[in-house]
């Protein structure tokens, strides 16, 4: 794991002493709320609607125990013994006092972590797939780029007063896990076909909200040399031409839509060759000591599948089913990357107690070389632990209700805070997922209906990623009452696409039976080993619209 | 001519504590955490009175985001908002019994008529 060399320290030091005095200023009167507001956003506090929120960056998703042990305690001691982890790795408390956020950040930065640009219109924490480092299906491991472009990004003069928000995702997988193409800008690292040489696919002008938009390839292949001046220059182009004119249409997506990629990329080109990009890229040794962080931890040699935990599978059918669903193969014979569901049936999606991250913690020390990932699922990960050892790990998990087998299954929903917390939304999410969750908790009928990726939002702005659902849910208030639109064949993957509208609104009630219809024309028409999604790509969305109106209709009738 | 809608009534005056965030109401002197205890202005002039306290409190740097919210009494004596968004608001998070002003004011949810 990447750790704090001296500037980094200091400087997240200064921020907090910055901050500390911005609170002190507010509470004591001389800074008005229209001035304080976008102090407190650039350091990750908003106002919701019981209290304070604070959002945590979890850079890419990686989170070493110590740190986790750290949250849990801010959650004891400030919060309510729990947080929620987020669409974009990072963690929320939701019911913080403004107050208290000076000794909060103070204790963030004690172990390396801070909440600086987890608002505000500047380039975001950036994600990346979870299991980088330690999956089977990786080119080379996004971690050190994303810590790369996090310190070029952090505090960048140049690019902190955007027109709007920027999100940048990483992956270095031949699957994209970090729906990189639903991002301001998404980042693949790819081999050049001639040379094999390592370097970057860019796509710009994905995303989500009110305008939801597949990203489009602006460069194939980026000489990795290359990527922070061409970021430069592309950001560059969108800080000069984005509108900013109207918040809602100020995101680079709209900029590309606009005036076309052919026309972005024109103007990106002609500001790169403009630039020196070895003067811009960091020099190697930085280059070579990020990466250093980020080397491979010392693996016993191993074999995979040992004995023992065949052993283990054949005697426990409930453990069997936990490692089939939630375990992910490892680049290294005998270990395993294993989700940690935070989904418990009936749970709030992405919730965890101070004592689950404390267990987490623990387990992390025991069985993962002291290291945890965040999901964009919302879940957690232990990357690296060693496959005779699954059976203990799952003990220990099942103990602390952190073992449901639910990992990309129907269960396994994506949910927004929504208006259970958040000042933004328009109707609540949280809800949904538990009376869906409820519904399909039987883990024969989950895994009937195999991997399924239900994704809900309290409102258009979309950070329950629904329009990349496979199912979608987005909630919205219609006359006086919270009011659910229904969405499919999203995909946040390598086949990513945005879903379409079934039909109209229906209420909360409604929802579970909705879905069950669209599962019944799944399972009447699928063939063998077809997905959910693949099924909808085949068929056309028109047999579900119809057996989702058709009942409708006769509600109505 | 002022194109401002007219406030619909009865209504109390909601925001949030500076310092802590929580959802306080305008009592008339003060700001409360029980929304049993807020001002309800039932005509013209008592709810411009509220919005001008309101701007005040803000002004004082004592509350943030206040405004007016349109109520009905319940029959536990309880100014029930008309819109969800600000009935989650005066009890918590439905999805969290344990957490906020219906875990913090025994039989709050029950006086509030509990409309979710």
């Amino acid at each position: 794991m990447y750790r704090y060399d001296e500037f980094d320290a200091a400087f997240v030091r200064d921020r907090v002493a910055q901050f500390s005095a911005q609170v002190q200023r507010r509470l004591a009167g001389a800074l008005t709320e229209d001035e304080f507001k976008p102090l407190r956003l650039q350091n990750g506090v908003y106002l919701q609607l019981h209290a304070y929120m604070l959002r945590i960056a979890i850079p890419y998703g990686t989170l070493s125990a110590r740190q986790l042990r750290q949250l849990a305690l801010i959650g004891e001691r400030f919060d309510r013994s729990y947080g929620h982890f987020t669409t974009r790795q990072n963690l929320q408390f939701n019911w913080i006092q403004l107050k208290d956020v000076p000794e909060i950040l103070a204790l963030l930065a004690d172990v390396e972590m801070h909440a600086i640009q987890t608002s505000g219109n500047c380039i975001r924490n950036v994600t990346a797939d979870q299991f980088a480092g330690v999956a089977a299906d990786e080119i080379e491991d996004p971690r050190p780029v994303a810590e790369l472009i996090r310190q070029w990004s952090t505090a960048h003069p140049e690019f902190s007063f955007l027109p709007r928000k920027f999100k940048i995702a990483v992956t270095g997988a031949a699957e994209d896990r970090a729906a990189v193409s639903v991002h301001d800008i998404g980042l693949r690292i790819v081999r050049h076909p001639e040379t094999g040489e390592t370097g970057y696919a860019v796509l710009v002008g994905g995303g989500l909200g009110r305008t939801p938009m597949v990203g489009k390839w602006v460069r194939d292949f980026l000489p990795k040399p290359h990527l922070l001046a061409y970021l430069e220059a592309l950001m560059r182009v969108y800080n000069a031409e984005g509108r900013r004119d109207n918040k809602y249409k100020a995101r680079v997506k709209i900029l590309v839509h606009e005036i076309g990629i052919e026309a972005f990329r024109d103007r990106v080109e002609a500001e790169f060759a403009q630039l020196d990009p070895l003067r811009i890229q960091a020099d190697a040794a930085e280059v070579g000591r990020i990466e250093r962080y980020f080397a491979p931890p010392a693996y016993a040699e191993l074999q995979d599948n040992p004995p023992a935990l065949r052993r283990a599978r054949a005697a426990n059918p409930e453990f069997d089913r936990w490692v089939a669903q939630n375990g992910f193969p490892h680049k290294v014979p005998g270990y395993q990357a294993v989700t940690l569901s935070l989904k418990g049936i009936g749970e709030a999606p992405g919730d965890i107690t101070s004592a689950g991250m404390r267990l987490v913690a623990e387990l992390a020390d025991r069985h993962s070389f002291g290291e945890i990932r965040v999901t964009h699922a919302q879940n957690l990960v232990l990357p690296n632990v060693r496959q005779d050892e699954l059976f203990d790990l799952w003990h220990a998990l099942a103990a602390g209700g952190l073992a449901t087998a639910n990992a990309g299954l129907i269960t396994d929903i994506i949910a927004c805070p929504g208006l259970d917390y958040c000042a933004l939304a328009t109707a609540r999410s949280i809800p949904i997922a538990q009376a869906l969750a409820t519904r399909f908790a039987a883990p024969d009928r989950q895994q009937e209906i195999g991997p399924l990726a239900i994704k809900i939002s309290g409102c258009i702005n979309a950070c329950g990623h629904h329009h990349v659902g496979h199912i979608g849910i987005l909630g919205l208030e219609k006359r006086g009452e919270e009011s659910y639109q229904i969405t499919l064949g999203g995909d946040a993957g390598n086949a990513s696409a945005i879903g379409e509208i079934l039909g109209p609104g229906l209420g909360a009630d409604e929802v579970p039976d909705a879905i069950e219809r669209l599962l019944a024309v799944y399972l009447d028409h699928r063939q063998p080993g077809e997905l959910f999604v693949d099924s909808v790509r085949r068929l056309g969305i028109q047999p579900f619209k119809a057996a989702f109106n058709a009942e409708l209709r006769h509600d109505a009738a | 001519m002022s194109t401002a809608k007219l406030q619909p009534l009865p209504a109390i005056l909601i925001a949030n504590d500076l310092l802590t965030g929580d959802t306080v109401f305008f009592t008339g002197d003060g700001w409360t955490r029980h929304p049993g205890e807020a001002l309800l202005a039932g005509d013209e002039a008592a709810s411009i009175r509220l919005e001008a306290a309101g701007q005040e409190a803000m002004q004082l740097n004592r509350v943030v985001d206040a405004y007016l919210v349109d109520v009905v009494l319940s029959e536990g004596g309880i100014p029930v908002p008309r819109h969800f968004r600000e009935r989650f608001r005066l009890l918590g998070p439905t999805i969290r019994p344990d957490l906020g002003k219906q875990a913090e004011f025994p039989g709050l949810a029950a006086q509030a008529g509990r409309t979710r």
